[in-house]
């Protein structure tokens, strides 16, 4: 086998893009490590008591399950209006003006501070919604947009006359929907829930103006924590989240993944 | 009135602002294959799509065996289809594939399989089963294609250019097949190709379609021999289109004269009184060279082509150029004087089309 020669300037670019990557990983997860009462980098001895630390907070167990709460309803409601969304967009697209595609862009062009501030004044305070209703529609809103493009760019290689084909031998088009165009994007719908998942799960500046006492999303707690204390629990939380989220992409990964076994 | 298979009324058709198709009329009597044979972009597909339901009609009614569908949602409407870009599931394998609409009319396992199977050997793919279609070449996936839409035997099936991937021999072969299947079920086809051969040998009768009408619909022997027009005269090769005017006749001989004031004795008894106005149609095989005389069109010989058994020429006269075959024994040189003469038998009369 013949190798490729790599162009070397090329190559340190692409080791320099990884380093840059990989270092706050590797720092975060050194400094969790750490047999120290504050945030140490190299790790300074080895110890896992900041993760025992962090797992009996009862304020960043609740937080925790408020952020996977509003993670998981914001994606899915997400997921269920973008996707129809970027399919509607795709199919008929030559009959809808061009600007409708863009409403749902929108909220990525609002300072997200500014936004998070809007939804606390109307939902909140006018409407008088719980907290973790109006974190939910604020997440929503903020993970629309990532959802609508990255399905669209999938569905904009999908040819949709295997729809009529489909149509033609007799299915019904709920069907096709199902099981012919979602197993044809799965990787984009993949790609999209994980992305809305992850931007949901680290909002800090929405999250900020919804969040009042008692109800509070995990970064808000790791804000208030940093500010009062600064030994290694944060960083454990931090390994800890990014734990999750490895799960839960494996998890949307195997679930939506199966739609290729579907026949 | 009977009951056809099909049957489009007065269609017209858009795509956004454009208008595809302008009145079209044709109709498709129950167990007949119809081809559809027009140049590129004259809505052979559009009418397809029309009739599958994939798009409405801004005017006009459509007709399955009678039954006024023109409402009636695509997957309700049992047309099986080969499309022009194949359309084959890409997560399915190829028996997936073929097997996809049996198992939507809820044909079971064993029965299916044995189907799908079947149906592959005589598109010649039983090895490719289990193969994804990004696996195949074009002509394969063509295949693949028509045999998912043959499978499911439909009281109509639609093929879009179903063979144009093939090599020659394979054309004939599943040509073949396809004509066998529809016959022995005694299905109603429509087949759309480009391919005025194919056309003729497949169809029971054929339309030919211009601009988003259909000009003639008609067995291929009818079309051959008498174009309503000029466009389906062209069409079939009647590449010499002189119009005339009858100036003198005596029963069946009738003196004509064309442009140029030109005059030529025809045997034709189909054209009209004194003074009628036609266009006559020649194939260059229905043209006669021969010497300069006041019965014929006189004319020099210009361009020569070498046709194999034939030389084609290209000849130049008063009532403009004409092309003709002479026998290949005695070849004629550029510059001759030649008369040429119509062999009425092989010719076609059209109506003077203003223009
Ligand atoms: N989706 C579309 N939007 C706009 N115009 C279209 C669309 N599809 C087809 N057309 C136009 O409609 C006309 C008829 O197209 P159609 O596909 O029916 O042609 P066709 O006879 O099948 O041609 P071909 O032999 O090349 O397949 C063409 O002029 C084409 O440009
Ligand atoms: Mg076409």
């Amino acid at each position: 086998m013949q190798q490729r020669s790599v162009n070397p300037v090329v190559a340190a670019i692409g080791w320099l893009v990884m380093a840059f990557l990989m270092a706050p990983i590797v720092i975060v997860i050194g400094a969790a490590v750490s047999d120290t009462t504050y945030l140490a980098f190299p790790p300074q001895g080895f110890s896992l008591r900041w993760f025992g630390n962090v797992l009996q907070q009862r304020s960043f167990m609740a937080s925790f399950q408020t952020s996977m709460q509003v993670a998981i309803s914001a994606t899915s409601i997400a997921l269920a209006i973008g996707l129809f969304a970027a399919y509607g967009l795709a199919r008929f697209g030559k009959t809808i003006p061009a600007w409708f595609g863009s409403v749902f862009l929108l909220p990525l062009f609002v300072p997200e501070i500014v936004f998070g501030f809007s939804l606390l004044k109307t939902v909140i305070v006018s409407l008088e919604l719980p907290v973790t209703t109006a974190l939910i529609v604020g997440h929503t809103i903020i993970c629309l947009p990532y959802m609508v493009r990255v399905i669209s760019a999938s569905l904009s290689s999908f040819d949709f006359s295997i729809e009529e084909a489909a149509v033609s031998l007799g299915m019904h088009p709920i069907k096709v929907f199902l099981t012919i165009v979602l197993p044809n994007i799965r990787s984009g719908v993949i790609a999209a829930v994980v992305l809305a998942f992850i931007t949901s799960l680290n909002d800090v500046a929405v999250s900020l103006f919804l969040t009042g006492p008692g109800v509070s999303t995990l970064p808000i707690e790791v804000f208030t924590y940093v500010e009062q204390f600064f030994d290694p629990s944060v960083a454990a939380v931090s390994v800890l989240l990014m734990g999750v989220t490895i799960i839960v992409m494996a998890l949307v990964e195997r679930t939506l993944g199966l739609g290729k076994a579907v026949k | 009135m009977q009951s056809n298979a099909v049957s489009l009324n007065d269609i017209v058709a858009h795509y956004g602002n454009s208008q595809v198709l302008h009145g079209l009329n044709m109709s498709v009597a129950d167990g007949e294959l119809v081809s559809l044979l027009g140049s590129s972009g004259c809505g052979k597909t559009t009418t397809l799509r029309l009739l599958a339901g994939f798009i409405r009609p801004s005017s006009g009614s459509i007709a399955l065996s009678g039954r006024d569908v023109t409402g009636l949602p695509p997957y309700r409407r049992g047309i099986g289809i080969v499309f022009q870009n194949y359309a084959l599931f890409p997560h399915l394998t190829v028996a997936q594939n073929v097997g996809f609409g049996l198992k939507q009319r809820q044909v079971a396992e064993p029965e299916r399989g044995k189907r799908v199977a079947a149906m592959l050997e005589r598109v010649g793919l039983s090895s490719f089963a289990d193969r994804y279609p990004s696996a195949l070449s074009g002509g394969q996936r063509q295949r693949v294609a028509l045999a998912r839409a043959l499978v499911i035997d439909p009281p109509l099936l639609m093929l879009d250019e179903p063979l144009s991937n093939l090599d020659a021999k394979l054309r004939v072969d599943m040509r073949s097949e396809i004509r066998e299947l529809q016959r022995a079920n005694k299905r109603t086809a429509i087949y759309v190709t480009h391919d005025q051969e194919e056309a003729f040998s497949i169809s029971d009768r054929v339309a030919i379609m211009d601009a988003g009408r259909i000009v003639q619909l008609d067995a291929p022997e009818t079309l051959f021999t008498r174009p309503v027009n000029a466009f389906v005269a062209r069409f079939v090769g009647f590449e010499n289109l002189v119009p005339m005017i009858v100036v003198e006749r005596d029963g069946d001989r009738v003196i004509c004269e064309a442009a140029g004031g030109v005059r030529t004795t025809l045997s034709l008894a189909a054209t009209g009184p004194v003074g009628d106005r036609f266009v006559i149609g020649a194939r260059p095989e229905g043209l006669a060279i021969g010497a300069p005389s006041n019965s014929t069109i006189p004319g020099t010989i210009g361009v020569r082509t070498y046709l194999g058994r034939t030389y084609q020429y290209r000849i130049d006269t008063p009532a403009g150029p004409l092309v003709a075959n002479g026998p290949f024994s005695q070849p004629l040189q550029q510059g001759e004087a030649v008369g040429i003469g119509f062999l009425a038998d092989q010719c076609c009369i059209l109506p003077m089309e203003n223009n």
